[in-house]
């Protein structure tokens, strides 16, 4: 093994770090800008020590103005930029909505494909901190609804660290969404880890029971349910959606052709969820495969609680997974 | 009603003098409080302290009568207790009983009481200054003479939503009191880094809405500022905005490493510590002896520890009740 595979440890947080990084080095048009990113380091300390290393002009502090800052990020990428604007949570997204949906995902098409938009928007999204009702919730669902942006959902070391390379490689708008759970997630990463592809989902752990699909914050708890399964004579198969827009549908598909059964973990509500666009897909492509109906474990529909019994009881958890599937595997008691 | 007079030395009526003293104790000692149960994880999410800035509040509600309406901030426990919610309803409600003033939904950021009119608890920066417009217009329409008084951080001024709302407010002559705590950070970015214009009154100005800063650190100063606008605005004037220049002493929250201002700044806006300062006040005219300063501490000591008793006490709402308050449970006048 050379030396520059040779693993390393790392966290989420320390592998995004290096992606931006990395971007800022390899091309002088990056520029990473959103509320404190800079002095403070970053809300939750992803852009930590990078101000010092690049300077204001390239990391920049914005006031608190997620339209604005939006927008201009999307104005740089039209004057020849790649910017990275950071919102901190999702639900600040929304302040910049306009900006992202009238402006960022229709340029292309309103102009008859004269300008695009090379612009990577990152954010932290997802509940399991008990930050309540304004701070809590996963809307990264509803952004795939949006065509015209991408929509990526790393979920692991690998894929902090490689998503934002090959999104500020692509042409047009991406979002990133970085479940804030994931944070402080440690493990060994290859030395020279590096861009991903991010057109295609991942086999997290093949199987033939079952198939478990999901992306982002709940591929932790589905690959723990499988293990549970697993103990329990059941083989299931974990998919990471990994990009929610485009969908990979054949991954989807083929898993479900040869375990015959789904059940999708999604964080966000499930009422018209990216959970609900894969259950019509699989019984659009693979309705006579199917065994079972097609189930699904998602957020209680409730703006999130702060009590921590209650935001657990709202958000996805092994136990429901494991009994989902089981009940798909008309498995009962 | 002139606590001052004209030369500027205060002249002090001995209870309300003792009144404004404990007041701003008590939100201190509570919220030193609070600090200790996050550390021993009885409160969690985020925990924003307004140490240091207690004058602004206590002064402000001494101008507020009971039927007027009050919007906050995430950093609003103080303003909560200053405007007679109980101290025992705000602790279980940080602690995610329910018992607590929102049955443990809302938590810190998100404090809520009918009978004092406490509209929140917004923790989307900006997101409190609309919805006082609309409490005013509400009053306006219905010819109520009352005053909603909103408090908001100089981050907030950035906000697309803080200009629209005094555009609005002052366009409709509605009577709202904006109160801008300008404690000089907005987490970690300084008003200089995030404003062009740092004279805030001159933005209200802007918008020909009468404006001037006080001095938020001398609780004598914001009363009489407060009762001033509040009385003009009551007249049916239209809004107001005071600038209260102020300074939180703790981090922006508990996750807050404070790399983007030195011990020394903060020490020396020690020296200028409220509660002290008037306490000293008090004493130099002789209206507080040693043993009312004792006295008022244990009578403090006593009501907070009341209030963590009965959070201690209080009980989890049941799992079955999720999805409660989503929608109204019947109809409501
Ligand atoms: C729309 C929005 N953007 C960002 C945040 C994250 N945030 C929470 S408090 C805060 C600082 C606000 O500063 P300021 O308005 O001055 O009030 P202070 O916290 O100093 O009382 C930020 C950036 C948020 N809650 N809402």
């Amino acid at each position: 093994m050379s030396a520059k595979s040779a693993k390393m440890r790392t966290t989420y947080r320390e592998a995004i770090r290096a992606a931006i990084r990395e971007a800022l080095l390899r091309d002088e048009r990056v520029f990473l800008m959103g509320e404190d990113v800079g002095r403070y380091g970053g809300c939750f300390a992803v852009s930590k020590g990078l101000l010092a290393e690049f300077g204001s002009e390239r990391i920049r502090d914005t006031p608190l103005s997620e339209s604005a800052f939006v927008g201009a990020g999307i104005g740089a990428a039209l004057g020849g930029m790649r910017p990275i604007v950071e919102i901190m949570t999702v639900n600040f997204s929304l302040l910049a909505l306009d900006q992202i949906l009238n402006n960022a995902a229709t340029i292309l098409h309103m102009s008859g494909g004269l300008f695009n938009i090379p612009l990577v928007i990152r954010m932290t999204t997802g509940g399991g901190r008990q930050l309540g009702a304004q701070h809590s919730h996963s809307l990264e669902g509803w952004y795939a609804h949006i065509p015209g942006i991408k929509v990526l959902t790393p979920a692991t070391l690998e894929d902090a660290r490689g998503m934002l390379w090959t999104a500020l490689e692509d042409p047009d708008p991406v979002l990133i969404f970085e479940h804030g759970s994931l944070y402080n997630m440690e493990g060994e990463i290859g030395g020279d880890a590096g861009a991903v592809e991010i057109s295609q989902a991942a086999l997290r752990r093949p199987g033939s029971g079952v198939s478990l699909i999901t992306y982002g914050g709940t591929l932790g708890k589905t690959l723990q349910a499988a293990e549970v399964l697993e103990a329990d004579g059941i083989s299931a198969e974990v998919i990471d959606l990994r990009t929610l827009r485009p969908l990979d549908t054949r991954t989807i598909i083929d898993s479900v052709t040869k375990t015959h059964r789904a059940v999708i973990i999604d964080e966000g509500w499930r009422s018209g969820s990216i959970s609900a666009e894969i259950t019509a897909r699989i019984v659009e492509n693979a309705f006579y495969e199917l065994d079972a109906p097609v189930a699904r474990v998602c957020s209680a529909e409730v703006p999130m609680p702060y009590a921590k019994h209650l935001e657990e009881a709202a958000l996805p958890q092994v136990t429901a997974i494991v009994a989902a599937a089981r009940q798909v595997m008309g498995r009962h008691g | 009603m002139n606590l001052r007079a004209k030369d500027s030395t205060p002249v002090l009526q001995r209870d309300h003098g003792l009144h404004l003293l404990r007041e701003m104790l008590r939100v201190r000692r509570f919220e030193e409080k609070c600090a200790e149960l996050y550390a021993a994880a009885k409160i969690r999410g985020f925990l924003h302290l307004y140490i240091g800035e207690e004058a602004v509040a206590v002064g402000v509600m001494q101008a507020l009568e009971p039927r007027d309406a009050v919007v906050a901030t995430y950093r609003e426990h103080g303003h909560a207790l200053v405007r007679g919610v109980s101290a025992a309803s705000v602790m279980a409600e940080m602690c995610g009983k329910v018992e607590g003033c929102c049955r443990g939904r809302g938590g810190s950021m998100h404090i809520f009481d009918a009978a004092a009119r406490f509209y929140g608890g917004n923790a989307i920066v900006g997101g409190g200054l609309p919805l006082a417009v609309g409490l005013a217009l509400a009053d306006k329409m219905t010819r109520r003479k009352q005053v909603t008084a909103c408090f908001f951080g100089e981050g907030a001024v950035a906000e697309g939503e803080f200009h629209e709302s005094m555009n609005l407010a002052a366009l409709w002559g509605l009577p709202v009191l904006f109160c801008c705590e300008n404690n000089l950070y907005a987490m970690g970015t300084a008003l200089e880094r995030s404003e062009s214009e740092t004279d805030l009154c001159l933005k209200a100005a802007s918008f020909e809405v009468p404006s001037w800063p006080v001095d938020g650190m001398d609780v004598l100063a914001v009363e009489e500022a407060a009762r001033q606008a509040v009385a003009a605005v009551r007249s049916g004037g239209g809004p107001y905005f005071l600038e209260f220049r102020t300074y939180r002493f703790r981090a922006h929250s508990m996750f807050d490493p404070e790399l983007y201002r030195t011990k020394q700044e903060v020490e020396e806006w020690k020296k200028r510590d409220p509660i002290p300062n008037f306490e000293a006040l008090l004493r130099g005219q002789e209206l507080l002896s040693e043993k009312e300063m004792e006295i008022m501490e244990t009578e403090i000591a006593s009501e907070i520890t009341q209030a963590v008793e009965f959070a201690e006490a209080g009980s989890w709402e049941p799992i079955e009740e999720l999805t409660r308050f989503v929608y109204s449970e019947g109809p409501r006048p």
